[in-house]
């Protein structure tokens, strides 16, 4: 996540999971661990055998409620009110830790005089452009400091998924220019911080979360007790965090109370990202992404091209690892090119296609639906049930040329055409759909080699266990076979835009009768070699003059020495706890990232109880439990000479390497869509105004007000929001895995959780005439969809800003097909998304709940048209505006 | 007493012996005695149970693997009979999950070999009504040519401002966080390669 990326200068989560039992004090937020990683969650709960706190803050009421010390109900779309309440407690009651945040943070440094704050601004940072619905930056920056861009768009700087794994933040120079280490300064990040949340007083939090003052103060109470030298607390999120409009800043919030507490890089502290499929990680490591390259290198953006020096300029930092950028850009062209990538032709760089700003999986949608997308590979995804907004991905599938769908069943994304809810309604008839279809029998991984990226960023490798049979192909075959194919068709052409495919390094050795290509040969690519053709041991052996070349630089050294490092299984009872010889995690097997912290500045441990990496002086050398996260023979003394670049321009002292500065960001000046600091916005679609500003919801969302495929239902201060007053939020059951897939075509799984339903209160219930295990038709101006009532007090009402209101909770698993088959909840949700990251918000919108089944065949249409005409009309007797539209900043 | 006699006679003494030691042996207080002092394990053990051998005892080999749900990343081991999955289960050397799988991971050979996975290629024509049949070569044939073509047609080399683009913004690809890093890598490679940057996976999902 960006939010990690910066903070600290990495997107992957901060910890591994098995150190959380190392934790005084767990806070689980926007996460269901208990049922959603049920194996990992041994770990929050052998902590809480020894004795730590474990609070849950949340919606709703759920095993993991159940197992933790305390649960806290908030309401969905509120926690960054919540946390920023923490940070307010902390900062008025002088509960941070001095010695931590005045070495390791941003804290001492002064920001731009221009900088105006959103408590000056009425909900909007300086820079806004209501015109673009855009801010610029420049007033954000550090006092003295110039913007300094990355590859893509220099105005803009390092933003989105480059910063989601790998990336840390850019300055045009590594040491600020301007600091006051007394924290006394108007303008310096620490008192910009306490004009920021002095208005999240613990009452504010209470009327705007809805819990009560007394749990908001233990919380902030427990946390900081559970702080400091002999004691670490650790936060675990999953996408109850990430996916709002506010996401990114939500865990954001998160990062500067780690930063506070003096958490981050120490045993049992950290932020522990739980990522929901078995490599997340790693797609975005070695992206599956438009915006980034592997390694979290940008991708070429069509405004700002200037060629292979301008973009390591751009990419490039005057300190720390990101000033080795043009290293891990030429090692990437030379596996990529091999010997057609010269210095004399730049490393064919010019050969890389150039994106736009947006050119995500939601803006892909929207292109479909104007026909300019016309073919569509999906492989291991069902957008038709598990993306936001599940009509409008089905009408953009309709109106492809060609769709390649490759599973392991024949999952709704492959059958749309016959068996859609617009076929049901009969808005799409099948003979007038144009789409060719092909659907493509995958393997699972049990019939193939590789590696996953789990959660923790480790490395681990799958051997094949079975040959898959017929059909049943790999990812991996069917890419390297389609490459393969390509490439003989175009070896004759001249045209030089099939150079990049001709000159394409594709050797990878094929096993089997199915010519299945080696797995092992890809990672040892991905590790990448030297000009001897020996495989490289860590990515600081890479060099810019074109003599190594390396598929994923973050990935160096999971291949060292010949070895399969990510193939190593030495059983934990034959090492200690960390593990290290278990896989391989990125970066060079260190399992606790910015572990430096875990010492005090001189290089000793914080506390006995909490030593894990430290300054042998004898040695001259850091040693520890972990594998240091620090140039090992840097002394804690070091100071950088006035003209040290890269690496050696990071202080002795500064544990946050990926950063220019090697310091933790409370206050974030660049990297950011919207805003140097989290603040507290409603959801894009609330029934609630916001306590703090007349801009109610996050400017900077992205929103599509034009498309008719994605209404909006009418929010607070609208006419036309009572049809809608109800809060929704999406989640998931152990049972089943994301859209279904691989688990609502099992039977076993499908036994154990057979139908989908909806989640009420029994006050709700009686309000709404709604039975327990009868029938409720949910409703939003995207779609009606029907389940069954699961009347219960897991799912509590809120009182907010003086009024009860109820929440309404759906798993989101189903659809038409599979052994069991329901409503999806994806049907309902818009796709209003977050700016950095581009991701829909499932957790926090607005719905009406009815009793009965939803309207059958054509009927469900009608209904819908009448719906949102009533809406509409009612918008038109009072429409809101906010300042984003009109107000410069 | 004749020698022969003695020796019979021992022999029978020695066989009653036995049989004394046996019936003394079998009492249940005795057989709790040896190592089992609350009576639930081996003292009370059938003949059956005693003999009983676990399903995977005949299998041919067993293969590491990791689950693939959620990215806890738990070990497991594939038992292999005769070519076929007969049994995953959760692999107690992993530092991380230490044996323990969820329902999702317990049930994957039942995902592995459920009754509704696909095993051939199928084509629906345009405007088509019915799945088709396929041959897996001539599908992949067919996806080049169409790759290309649409390639072809939507070539951008420029942007409309005259800056470089050299992409195909008519193709787009989606998935990935279900898959290998090392397909991941091929997807980016390839399709970077062929000018696609609509590259897309679950992140955003």
């Amino acid at each position: 996540m960006p939010s990690l990326g910066t903070s600290f200068g990495r997107g992957g989560a901060t910890d591994y999971q098995q150190d959380l039992m190392n934790s005084d004090c767990i806070t689980i937020m926007g996460s269901n661990m208990a049922e959603n990683h049920p194996v990992g969650f041994q770990w929050v709960l052998e902590a809480r055998e020894r004795g730590a706190e474990v609070v849950h803050i949340d919606p709703r009421f759920t095993r993991t409620s159940a197992m933790s010390t305390k649960y806290i109900g908030i309401r969905a779309g509120s926690d960054i009110a919540f946390l920023g309440g923490v940070v307010n407690y902390i900062l008025e009651n002088d509960r941070w830790f001095h010695e931590y945040v005045r070495t390791y943070t941003n804290a001492r440094v002064i920001i731009d005089d221009a900088y105006v704050d959103t408590e000056e601004a009425d909900g909007l940072f300086s820079g806004w452009d209501p015109e673009q619905g855009k801010y610029d930056a420049t007033t954000w920056q550090y006092k003295g400091m110039q913007v300094h861009g990355s590859g893509g768009s220099p105005e803009e700087g390092v933003k989105g998924e480059q910063s989601h794994g790998s990336h840390g933040g850019l300055l045009s120079h590594g040491d600020p220019p301007e600091e006051d280490w007394d924290l006394e300064h108007p303008r310096c990040v620490f008192q910009i911080l306490k004009r920021h949340y002095a208005r999240y007083t613990p009452e504010f939090v209470a009327e705007t979360c809805g819990c009560t003052v007394e749990e908001f103060l233990w919380y902030a109470d427990t946390i900081c007790k559970n702080s400091g030298r002999e004691r670490t607390g650790a936060f675990a999120y999953a996408v109850g965090w990430t996916q709002h409009t506010t996401g990114v800043q939500l865990i954001r919030s998160a990062a500067i109370i780690q930063l506070l507490l003096g958490n981050m890089g120490r045993p049992g502290g950290g932020i522990m990202a739980l990522r929901g499929h078995a490599s997340i990680q790693g797609s975005t490591d070695i992206p599956t992404l438009y915006n980034i390259l592997p390694g979290y290198l940008v991708m070429p953006h069509t405004e700002h091209y200037g060629g292979l020096q301008k973009y390591i300029e751009r990419s490039t930092a005057p300190a720390g690892w990101w000033g080795n950028a043009d290293a891990y850009i030429v090692s990437l062209l030379k596996a990529w090119w091999g010997p057609a990538a010269t210095k004399e032709n730049e490393f064919c760089f010019s050969w890389l296609p150039r994106i736009d700003d947006d050119n995500s999986h939601y803006w892909t949608v929207q292109q479909m639906l104007k026909g300019k997308v016309k073919g569509y590979i999906v492989a291991g995804e069902n957008p038709a049930v598990g993306s936001a907004n599940g009509r409008a991905q089905r009408l953009g599938l309709a109106q492809l040329d060609w769709l390649v769908v490759r599973d392991l069943v024949e999952i709704e994304t492959a059958s749309f055409w016959y068996d859609s809810p617009e076929i049901e309604s009969g808005e799409l008839r099948t003979e007038q759909i144009p789409t060719e279809v092909f659907f493509m029998p995958a393997s699972t991984h049990l019939e193939k080699d590789g590696s996953f990226t789990n959660t923790q960023r480790l490395l681990q490798w799958h051997f094949k266990a079975v040959e898959p049979k017929e059909d049943c192909r790999s990812e991996l075959w069917f890419y390297y076979h389609l490459g393969k194919k390509i490439k003989e068709k175009l070896k004759e052409s001249q045209d030089p835009k099939d150079w990049p495919v001709q000159h394409l390094t594709w050797e990878y050795g094929e096993q089997g009768g199915n010519e299945e290509p080696s797995a092992s040969d890809v990672l040892r690519e991905i590790n990448g070699y030297d000009d001897h053709g020996q495989l490289l041991a860590a990515y600081k052996l890479l060099k810019a003059d074109g003599s190594t070349s390396c598929g994923c630089w973050i990935y160096c050294g999971a291949y060292a020495d010949g070895k399969n490092m990510a193939a190593r299984k030495t059983p934990h009872w034959e090492q200690t706890y960390t593990a290290l010889e278990w896989a391989w995690s990125w970066p060079a097997n260190r399992r606790l990232l910015y572990n430096r912290a875990s010492a005090d500045p001189d290089g000793k441990a914080w506390s006995d109880r909490k030593e894990l990496v430290w300054w042998d002086a004898e040695q001259k050398k850091w040693t520890g439990h972990d594998t240091p996260d620090f140039d090992e023979e840097k002394p804690p003394d070091y100071v950088p000479p006035d003209d040290a670049k890269g690496p050696d321009a990071i202080a002795g002292n500064h544990p946050f390497i990926m950063q220019a500065d090697g310091l933790g960001w409370l206050y974030v000046p660049q990297g950011l869509e919207d805003g140097p600091l989290p603040t507290h916005y409603e959801p894009h679609e609330s029934p609630f105004d916001n306590p703090l500003y007349s801009q109610r919801a996050n400017p900077r969302r992205q929103q599509n007000k034009d498309l008719e495929e994605d209404p909006y239902n009418p929010v607070a201060g609208e006419g036309g929001s009572e049809l809608f007053p109800y809060v929704v939020t999406t989640y998931r059951l152990t049972e089943h895995h994301t859209a279904g897939g691989m688990t609502r075509f099992t039977p076993y799984l499908s036994e154990l959780q057979p139908q989908m339903f909806v989640e009420v209160h029994p006050d709700l219930a009686r309000e709404r005439g709604l039975e327990h295990g009868g029938w409720a038709t949910i409703v939003t101006m995207r779609s009606a969809i029907e389940a069954r009532v699961l009347v219960t007090d897991r799912m509590r009402p809120m009182k907010v800003n003086g009024a009860v209101r109820h929440q309404v909770g759906l798993p989101y698993h189903w659809g038409q097909r599979g052994l069991v088959t329901g409503g999806a909840a994806n049907d309902l949700a818009h796709m209003a998304l977050d700016p950095n990251v581009h991701i829909q918000e499932v957790k926090a919108f607005t719905c009406d709940i009815r009793p009965g089944r939803r309207p059958r065949g054509p009927k469900l249409a009608q209904f819908m048209d009448e719906l949102r005409a009533e809406a509409r009309a009612a918008r038109a007797t009072a429409t809101r505006h906010e300042p984003e539209e009109t107000r410069k900043t | 007493m004749r020698k022969e006699d003695r020796s019979a006679f021992l022999r029978g003494r020695g066989k009653l012996k036995r049989e004394i030691a046996e019936l003394v042996k079998s009492w249940p207080v005795l057989r709790q005695l040896d190592g089992d002092p609350l009576g639930l394990g081996k003292s009370v053990q059938s003949n059956r149970s005693r003999t009983l051998e676990p399903r995977i005892a005949e299998a041919d080999h067993v293969a590491q693997s990791i689950c693939p749900f959620c990215a806890v990343g738990c070990a497991q081991l594939v038992y292999v009979k005769d070519g076929a999955v007969m049994q995953v289960e959760g692999d107690p050397a992993s530092p991380i999950s230490r044996g323990r799988l969820c329902p999702k991971g317990a049930a994957t050979k039942n995902m592995h070999d459920g009754p509704l996975r696909e095993y051939k290629v199928k084509y629906r024509r345009p405007y088509g009504t019915e799945w088709e049949e396929l041959p897996l070569e001539q599908a992949m044939d067919m996806i080049v040519d169409r790759i290309l073509r649409t390639r072809e047609e939507t070539w951008e080399e420029t942007t409309r401002e005259g800056n470089p683009a050299k992409r195909t913004m008519g193709i787009a690809n989606l998935g990935g966080a279900t898959l290998d890093n090392e397909e991941n890598y091929l997807i980016k490679k390839l399709l970077t390669s062929l000018g696609v940057v609509q590259v897309e996976n679950q992140a955003r999902i």
